[in-house]
Parts: C-alpha cells; sequence; structure tokens
C-alpha cells in the first residue's frame, strides 16, 4: 500500500500545504497506551480554509500538534510544504514553524510586551528586514486587525476580542503559508468571535495562506471552504 | 558595524520581563546589592588588616632589610648584632645604613592613666628612617633625652594627646615607667599588631628598656646606590653574612609581616568565609528569582518556542535577564561598599578603602553568582513544551 501512495504523491502534490497519509498516534506506554488518531488521511491546498469539528478528545488538537511540527510523528506521513515531519530532526521542526502561523485556545500573548511588541515578536522571525521595518509591519497588522489606536497597552488592558486579534495580527506578522487556529472563539461572544474569524479568513486570503481551523462554533461553519468531521480518532470529510 | 546591529536588533525581551515586574526585579537587585555590599565588606576587611599590618612597614626608608630570624612578625621581633648591618655596608652597592630599635611598650594615658602597649621604634635622629621628607626636621627634636614623636593616628585610647599638643599643651606622660615629653607630630596610622606609634632616639629608647643587649637591633635598614638589584644583593648579604640574621627585601618584609597574620592567624579564612557565604546568599536569591521568572513566563516561552524561536535564544534570554541582574545590582553594591568604607575607615583608623582588584573580582563573582543562577533556571525552561500549550 505504501508505495504506490508514494509513487502518487512524488508525481505532484507540490501545491498541497499538507499532505497526511495513513497518520497514527499514541499516548502513554505499556498498558496505559492509548491510540488518539488512527489512520488519518488530510489533505489541504494552498489557500484553502478547512475547519476541523468533533466533540472534545478525539484528537483534534493533538492532529494540529503534529501538523504544526510541535510532536515527534510516530506513525504514518506528515508532509508540510513537501517536506516530511516523521523523523525530522529538532532544528528542521524548528525552522518548519517560522511558516506555520499558530492562533490558540488562550490568546497566549506575552504579559510583559505590548500589543505593538507582541506582534513584533512575529514580524521579529522575519529574515533580512531591519527594525524599523519589522516595527511598521507590526503596526500595520495592528491597522488591519483594528487596534491602530491600542499599540501601546499592556495586554491585560485589552479586553478579550482584542487579545485575540493581536494574536491574529503576531501570528500573520511572522507571514505564514499555513495558519493553525485551536478554537480561536472559544473565549469570545459570539458577535466578536464571527469578528475575528472572518478576519482572520480574510487576512489569510490576501495571504494565500491556508488555514486549518479546530472549533466547536457552529455559528462560523459558514466561513469554511471545506468542513472535515473528527471522532474517536477518524477523520470524516464532509462535502460542502 | 554597530549600525548593522542596531538594524538586527528585536525586542529587548530580557530587560522588558524585568521591568514589568518592579517588585521581582526589586527583590532581585536587593539580593544582589546585598550579596555585594556582603562581599565587599568581608574582604574590605581582610585586605584592610592585612595592610594595616604593614601601614609603618611601608614607610621605612629602604631597600633591603635585616632581621632576625627569631623574629616572626611586628609584635614578637627578636634582636641580633648591630655589627651583622656595619658588615653589609662592606657591599659596594649599600650607600647607607639605619639601625632601628623595635618593641612594643607600655604607654601611660595622660588623661586616665591607664596603659596600654604602643609601638615604639627608635633610631639615630640623624639617619633616614622613613622616606616621608618631613620626618628629617622632626627627628632633630629626638636628640634632647626623654623626648617623643607620637603618631597622631593611633587610637584614642593612648589619649588626647595630639589635640592637647595641638593647644600648646606640654604633653608628659610615662613609658614603662618613665617620663617622656611629646616633641612632636607625625601621620603613621595604627596596625593591626600596634593601636599606636611612636618614635624616639636610640639613646632615649635604650633608657626605657635597660636590659637590652648592648649592641643588639632589631630591624637594620640598608639604603642601596640608585640602580642597583636588591633581590640581587639581598641574595648575596644572606650568603655572605652568618645565619644570625635574615635578609629581606622591603617587599620581603613587607610579605613576611603579611604571610604571619595570613597564615598564623585565622583572620584570612574567616573573612574570606564571610565573603564565600554572601556568594552563596546571592546565588540562591538570584536563582530564585530567576526560577520563578521562568516557571511564571513558561507558556509564553512554549508559545514563542511554537511560533518558531530556538530554544538557544529563548535561553539566551535567560542569560541576559542575569547580566542585567549582574550590572544593576552591582552598582548600588559599589556605591554602598565606598559608603560602608568611609565609615570604617573614620571608626576604626584602618586602611579600608576601594580598589580596582576588589571591585573587579567583586563584579565577577557576582557576574558568576548570576550566570550561574540563569544556568540553573534554565533547565526549567527545557521543560517548555510547546505542543502542551494547545
Amino acid at each position: 500500500m505504501p508505495i504506490p501512495r508514494r509513487s502518487f504523491k512524488a508525481m505532484g502534490t507540490s501545491s498541497l500545504t499538507i499532505d497526511i497519509q495513513a497518520l497514527s498516534h499514541w499516548y502513554g506506554k505499556g498498558s496505559t497506551r492509548r491510540q488518539v488518531l488512527q489512520g488519518v488521511d488530510l489533505q489541504i491546498s494552498a489557500g484553502e480554509v478547512v475547519l476541523l469539528t468533533g466533540p472534545s478528545g478525539c484528537g483534534k488538537t493533538t492532529l494540529l500538534t503534529l501538523i504544526g511540527a510541535l510532536r515527534k510523528v510516530q506513525e504514518g506521513d506528515v508532509e508540510v510544504f513537501g517536506q516530511q515531519l516523521r523523523g525530522a530532526a529538532r532544528g528542521q521542526r524548528q525552522r518548519l514553524r517560522r511558516r506555520i502561523g499558530m492562533i490558540f485556545q488562550g490568546h497566549n500573548l506575552l504579559r510583559c510586551l505590548t500589543a505593538e511588541q507582541n506582534v513584533q515578536m512575529g514580524a521579529d522571525l522575519l529574515p533580512n528586514l531591519g527594525y524599523r521595518a519589522r516595527r511598521d509591519q507590526a503596526r500595520e497588522w495592528l491597522r488591519s486587525v483594528g487596534l491602530e489606536d491600542e499599540l501601546g497597552k499592556l495586554p491585560h488592558d485589552l479586553s478579550g476580542g482584542q487579545k485575540q486579534r493581536v494574536a491574529i495580527a503576531r501570528a500573520l506578522a511572522a507571514k505564514p503559508q499555513l495558519l493553525l487556529a485551536d478554537e480561536p472563539t472559544a473565549a469570545l461572544d459570539s458577535g466578536t468571535g464571527r469578528e475575528v474569524v472572518e478576519l482572520l479568513k480574510r487576512l489569510a486570503r490576501e495571504q494565500s495562506c491556508s488555514v486549518l481551523m479546530v472549533t466547536h462554533d457552529p455559528r462560523i461553519l459558514d466561513v469554511a471552504d471545506r468542513l472535515v468531521r473528527m471522532e474517536d480518532g477518524r477523520l470524516y470529510q464532509t462535502i460542502s | 558595524m554597530i549600525r548593522a546591529f542596531w538594524r538586527k536588533r528585536r525586542i529587548p525581551l530580557a530587560s522588558l520581563m524585568l521591568i514589568r515586574q518592579p517588585v521581582r526585579l526589586a527583590v532581585a537587585l536587593a539580593g544582589i546589592s546585598f550579596a555585594g555590599i556582603l562581599m565587599f565588606m568581608q574582604l574590605g576587611f581582610r585586605d584592610g588588616l592585612f595592610d594595616a599590618s604593614v601601614t609603618v612597614h611601608r614607610l621605612f626608608d629602604a631597600d633591603i632589610v635585616l632581621i632576625s630570624p627569631r623574629s616572626t612578625s611586628s609584635v614578637s621581633m627578636a634582636g641580633f648584632p648591630r655589627r651583622r648591618l656595619i658588615q653589609a655596608m662592606a657591599s659596594p652597592e649599600v650607600e647607607g645604613i639605619t639601625p632601628v630599635h623595635w618593641n612594643l611598650l607600655l604607654w601611660r594615658n595622660p588623661e586616665t592613666l591607664g596603659t596600654r602597649s604602643i609601638l615604639a621604634l627608635g633610631f639615630e635622629p640623624g639617619h633616614p628612617l622613613f622616606t616621608d621628607p618631613t620626618l628629617a626636621e622632626k627627628a632633630k627634636l629626638l636628640t634632647q633625652k626623654g623626648r617623643v614623636l607620637f603618631d597622631e593616628k593611633s587610637r584614642a585610647e593612648f589619649g588626647p594627646v595630639a589635640e592637647w599638643f595641638r593647644e600648646g599643651r606640654t604633653v608628659e606622660s610615662e613609658i614603662n615607667g618613665k617620663r617622656v615629653r611629646v616633641a612632636g607630630l607625625i601621620g603613621l596610622g595604627a596596625s593591626f599588631g600596634a593601636d599606636g606609634n611612636l618614635l624616639t632616639s636610640s639613646e632615649t629608647f635604650l633608657d626605657l628598656i635597660p636590659n637590652t643587649p648592648s649592641g643588639s637591633i632589631e630591624v637594620g635598614l640598608v639604603r642601596l646606590k640608585p640602580g642597583s638589584d636588591a633581590e640581587q644583593v639581598a641574595q648575596r648579604l644572606q650568603s655572605q653574612l652568618p645565619d644570625d640574621v635574615t635578609v629581606l627585601t622591603k617587599q620581603g618584609f613587607i610579605d613576611f609581616e603579611q604571610n604571619y597574620w595570613r597564615t598564623s592567624t585565622s583572620i584570612g579564612f574567616i573573612f574570606t568565609l564571610g565573603a564565600a557565604m554572601g556568594f552563596v546568599v546571592g546565588c540562591v536569591i538570584v536563582y530564585q528569582v530567576l526560577y520563578s521568572d521562568v516557571s511564571d513566563h513558561l507558556p509564553e516561552y512554549a508559545t514563542l518556542m511554537a511560533m518558531g524561536y530556538k530554544l538557544n535564544s529563548l535561553l539566551g534570554v535567560v542569560v541576559r535577564e542575569g547580566l542585567l541582574l549582574a550590572l544593576f545590582g552591582y552598582l548600588p553594591a559599589y556605591a554602598a561598599g565606598q559608603g560602608l568604607y568611609l565609615l570604617v575607615r573614620n571608626a576604626t583608623q584602618l586602611p579600608v578603602a576601594m580598589n580596582t582588584v576588589r571591585a573587579v573580582s567583586v563584579f565577577s563573582m557576582i557576574l558568576i553568582m548570576c550566570m550561574l543562577s540563569a544556568g540553573l533556571a534554565m533547565r526549567r525552561l527545557v521543560d517548555a513544551d510547546p505542543a502542551e500549550i494547545f
């Protein structure tokens, strides 16, 4: 089975941002070993917005961390930007992460930095750009998420929606080609949540950046190009 | 070059982390400063005491010093035949000699009438004794018998001799039960072994200690012609002269005294231990602060790793925090050290002062302290798992 799959990929899947084949993952060891992913297949093309839904504990977040090169792949193939992640070294994964933007459930902003500085932490990852240029980019991103008046505020002076918007600006400031978002609207009320997700989609479009978003929120499903549902470690494609 | 660095600079995460947590920063700086002050004080006392033990030794106008091999320190100087000093004159390099009597005598406080041991030096008033040129003038006052020059920097326990003398009073007191008159004041300074000093003529000195064997002196000063190698001459004299005399260079004489206090007393150990304790206390405080700082920010560090920052660049943040703490903890310690030295100097007359070596070594200790603590705190950072933050 794996041989034809490989040759299929070799023929021309370069437009795929994510290509996952037969991915399985376990937690724990010995008798407590528990399988969380069971032969997952998933392809996402460049610029596509995919929503991943499913009950909690079904393995969505594990899938996200595997794609985000935050965890070692145990079995199966995970290719991101054409790079095989199974057996990838620490340094390779770290370099790959620079091309992937991540937005978390909590905003995970650095408490000691202002909104502008937080976004610049993302822009600082860009090579060959002067300090001023990176700062201007940070300001530009904050403007595009509508926070141009909150540049100098610390995270605890911002509202939940504002913080999540800063987090989006930070993720996009590193010019990622793939954006992974884990329930970015979980901490927000429905109006704000909708606003944030639409902003996210629009900005990702402008950057032709693929998006894989985990969500429980049924009100935002319509922003997706495609819906994927996960249950008990298996993936079910939903045609939309 | 600098411009390129300036262009490449990033958000100064380390300093912002410190500044935005003022309480933690204050605790850390207070701890480091405290440790620094402790080290400054202990090392200052130690060096001050060692320096103080040679206050008088440094002043001698000599290139080579002869002492008895039975002498162990300035508080127990033994006599040797004065002839040896005369024999030394035979060397072509020798320009002049000064025989010196040296002993601790009992001085009676003219006010309270209590007695206290004082270091008395006896010499021929016409001979050069100290490098200080003003002494030669004052030495003339000693030609009259029963006159002494009193060290105005002696401790107050010897009585208000200097004050009375300046007021124009005739100050008389007793040494070993014999009457002496203060003919003038000199400024030498209290040393470790002696709380005060006085100078007198050989004649008066022998009068004060009548049972001194004739022709016996405690210290022989030898001055060499300019350009002579003191080390070489001292070695030759040592081999030429009999075994009842030890020939030292002036530096050797100073080392001989300091070595006694360093090795034969517990002073060095005690103060070094005190400084070491300051170091350990500082380490614990900095480690606590940095460790809890890293722990508190662990999710943030993990986020940065998820964003693609290298582990090494995050370890660099902890190192820079340590460096900043070292620098800004050292400055107040240095200032406080200066102030406390002044205080100690005024209170004890001991020559405790800041010197470059100590300033640098305390800074190095603080730096090592902060880097060590940062190194230990980093181990916590390795626990930051970006996979756990989703």
